[in-house]
């Protein structure tokens, strides 16, 4: 493991637990988030990485060192330390900022200078910054130099506290961006304090929920939106931001009806068409004999083709369209709502039919998205992501529940309908 | 008036004004060489910082003239006490502004320095003096002009100085004495602190660079 702590304690005087019990492992390369209300100690656990404060009990570990046994120096010397003030020298030039850490660890001065030209190139700055001096630049300049610093002696561990909460909210983007490449360009592992549930979700590899000293849940951002522990990690997100990440963590298999109305292509067009009417349905699936999907075939077809003879084989339709019932909503919902399709059959990885996805069940997660933008609006709250995302898919809903006469229709249930295998299905 | 004084004393007042900046100057530079590595000492155990600013206050109260007369039955008589009364005199402004000078640089600028490896000696030396430099340097060019203007009064224990011409000038009634050993200390302030006053600027970090604060 990279980066250890276990059973990490930290108590202030007056007995004032701050951390309790705090177990990570951490790999290298991941961006750990960690999220919590203020007091809720994930400063201070991040600031026990680098010795900044030390725990009253418990041990940290990296590559299988302990680090009080190190000295303190030079430890902080390998981790990149970025800040919430910034906390870049006034009294140096940008130059010298960035290869503080390189100059403490008695670098040739060549090597500085090349590094300082790196590093400014790196977060996207012009070389002629590296002659200014701090007061000179913005905010926001400032804080990507504060970035530079943090990793120009290749520090492997780069801990950053609260570092873009100061920024306005463009500024804070752009370097919530610039940080995310950087780290998945140079697989260095961060440890990044928020209490910002977007900056985390947006960030993180994992997020660690910290509420009074103790983790309540450690987990990717799908499956912090997903599954949230407890009411405090789902107030922590919002209410609004679960909703709205609906379409993106809500697979097809968990709102589909799983019971389609489907017959095995051997059936005869008798039995199809008295289980259409016995489910007042207007289109069949038709299934191979082990539930693979094959087709449909809908009343028209039917009728044109109607003969006591023949068998749903011998006429259904393979041009189907289908979703696997592991795809996400968000990336489905378009393609079903543009295609006009009333109801879309899903299959499993096998190609088995499992469950048919309504029109309506997919109308009711845009309108929850919608629903929320609207209350955000009011309430001058943004998340442009949703936005964007859920505004085509409502007009492509509107515009075409008029010309669904195309759209495949399908009822539900399938029950103990015989089976027999036939042609492969078109998509 | 002042040609004849210059005639009649113009050797005495060159050699007087060189004993006194002798007097002053070493002070000071004792009272440096002491009050800041003090102050940044106070800055590392704050709680004995409020005892010991207060022991200087203390010390700064004690009337010059009752100072330099205690100096006596320890030291003699002479540059030697007078240096040592001065001394103690000089410590105080420069002990506490380079406390509050320390004390005033922003603590975020301080977590980074620590955050990034700094020991506490480089931390000291790279990042707390330099900016606490403008304010230290105002406590010494204050005590500059308190130890020139006290410099005074050490003739009164022997050890020479400006003030041989003030205190012969009120022996004796003589106004252009008096006159004559006033105007070079006050000028000789000035100057000084006029000095000091360069170096301060020079000490004091460019936070800005040649292309001015546009941005």
């Amino acid at each position: 493991m990279f980066l250890s702590m276990s059973h990490l304690n930290k108590t202030y005087s007056g007995n004032k637990v701050a951390v309790e019990d705090f177990n990570l492992e951490i790999e290298k390369g991941e961006f750990i988030c960690f999220i919590g209300t203020s007091g809720s100690g994930k400063t201070t656990t991040m600031r026990m990485i680098n010795r900044m404060l030390n725990q009253t009990s418990g041990t940290i570990q990296i590559e299988g060192q302990d680090i009080s046994k190190m000295n303190p120096v030079q430890l902080r010397r390998r981790i990149g330390y970025v800040i919430q003030n910034i906390g870049l020298l006034p009294h140096m030039t940008i130059r010298d900022n960035i290869t503080l850490v390189p100059r403490l660890l008695k670098w040739s001065e060549d090597k500085r200078n090349q590094r300082a030209k790196e590093m400014i190139e790196m977060v996207e700055l012009p070389d002629s910054f590296l002659d200014r001096y701090p007061a000179e630049l913005s905010g926001g300049q400032q804080q990507r130099i504060g970035v530079a610093r943090a990793l120009a002696a290749d520090q492997d561990i780069i801990l950053m506290d609260e570092a873009f909460s100061a920024l306005d909210p463009v500024t804070r983007e752009m370097l919530q961006d610039l940080v995310k490449n950087l780290q998945q360009k140079s697989g260095k592992t961060f440890v990044f304090v928020t209490h910002d549930m977007d900056e985390a979700l947006k960030l993180a590899t994992r997020i660690v929920v910290m509420s009074h000293g103790k983790m309540v849940q450690v987990a990717t951002p799908e499956e912090i939106l997903r599954h949230p522990a407890n009411d405090f990690v789902e107030e922590l997100i919002g209410r609004d931001r679960l909703i709205q990440a609906k379409p993106s963590i809500t697979t097809v298999g968990q709102v589909m009806l799983k019971t389609p109305v489907a017959m095995v292509s051997s059936a005869t067009l008798v039995q199809a068409l008295k289980l259409m009417h016995d489910r007042r349905v207007d289109t069949l699936l038709v299934t191979d004999k082990e539930n693979h999907l094959r087709g449909f075939v809908d009343i028209e077809t039917l009728n044109d083709n109607y003969s006591p003879t023949k068998q749903l084989g011998d006429i259904f339709n393979e041009r189907i369209f289908y979703v696997n019932e592991n795809a996400v909503i968000r990336d489905t919902v378009d393609r079903i709502l543009k295609h006009g399709y009333k109801n879309v059959p899903v299959v499993d990885d096998d190609g088995k039919l499992v469950g048919i996805v309504t029109r309506a069940a997919l109308v009711d997660i845009v309108y929850d998205a919608l629903f929320v933008d609207d209350k955000l609006d009011s309430t001058g709250n943004d998340d442009q992501e949703t936005t964007g995302m859920t505004q085509p898919s409502a007009e492509s809903a509107t515009s075409q529940t008029a010309e669904s006469s195309q759209s495949q229709q399908t009822g539900a249930h399938a029950k103990g309908t015989a089976t027999s295998d036939e042609t492969k299905v078109g998509d | 008036m002042m040609i004849t004084f210059l005639q009649n004393f113009g050797g005495q007042l060159i050699f007087k004004t060189w004993q006194h900046l002798y007097i002053s100057g070493i002070s000071l530079f004792l009272g440096v060489i002491v009050a800041i590595p003090l102050g940044v000492l106070l800055t590392r155990f704050k709680k004995i910082a409020g005892i010991v600013i207060g022991l200087a206050s203390v010390l700064q109260t004690v009337p010059a003239m009752a100072l330099l007369a205690l100096m006596i039955p320890l030291f003699g008589i002479g540059a030697k006490p007078a240096i040592i009364a001065l001394f103690i005199y000089s410590l105080l402004p420069i002990l506490r502004n380079t406390y509050l000078g320390l004390e005033d640089v922003n603590p975020s600028v301080l977590d980074a320095a620590k955050g990034m490896g700094m020991s506490q000696l480089e931390s000291i030396r790279m990042v707390e003096l330099p900016l606490a430099a403008p304010v230290i340097m105002a406590g010494v060019r204050l005590s500059g002009t308190y130890v020139i203007a006290w410099a005074t009064l050490a003739s009164y224990i022997g050890a020479g100085g400006l003030g041989d011409f003030i205190f012969n000038g009120l022996n004796l009634y003589r106004g252009d004495l008096i006159l004559g050993g006033s105007i070079p200390v006050i000028i000789l302030a000035l100057v000084v602190d006029y000095l000091l006053g360069l170096l301060e600027k020079a000490l004091t970090p460019r936070v800005i660079g040649d292309e001015g604060g546009q941005n």
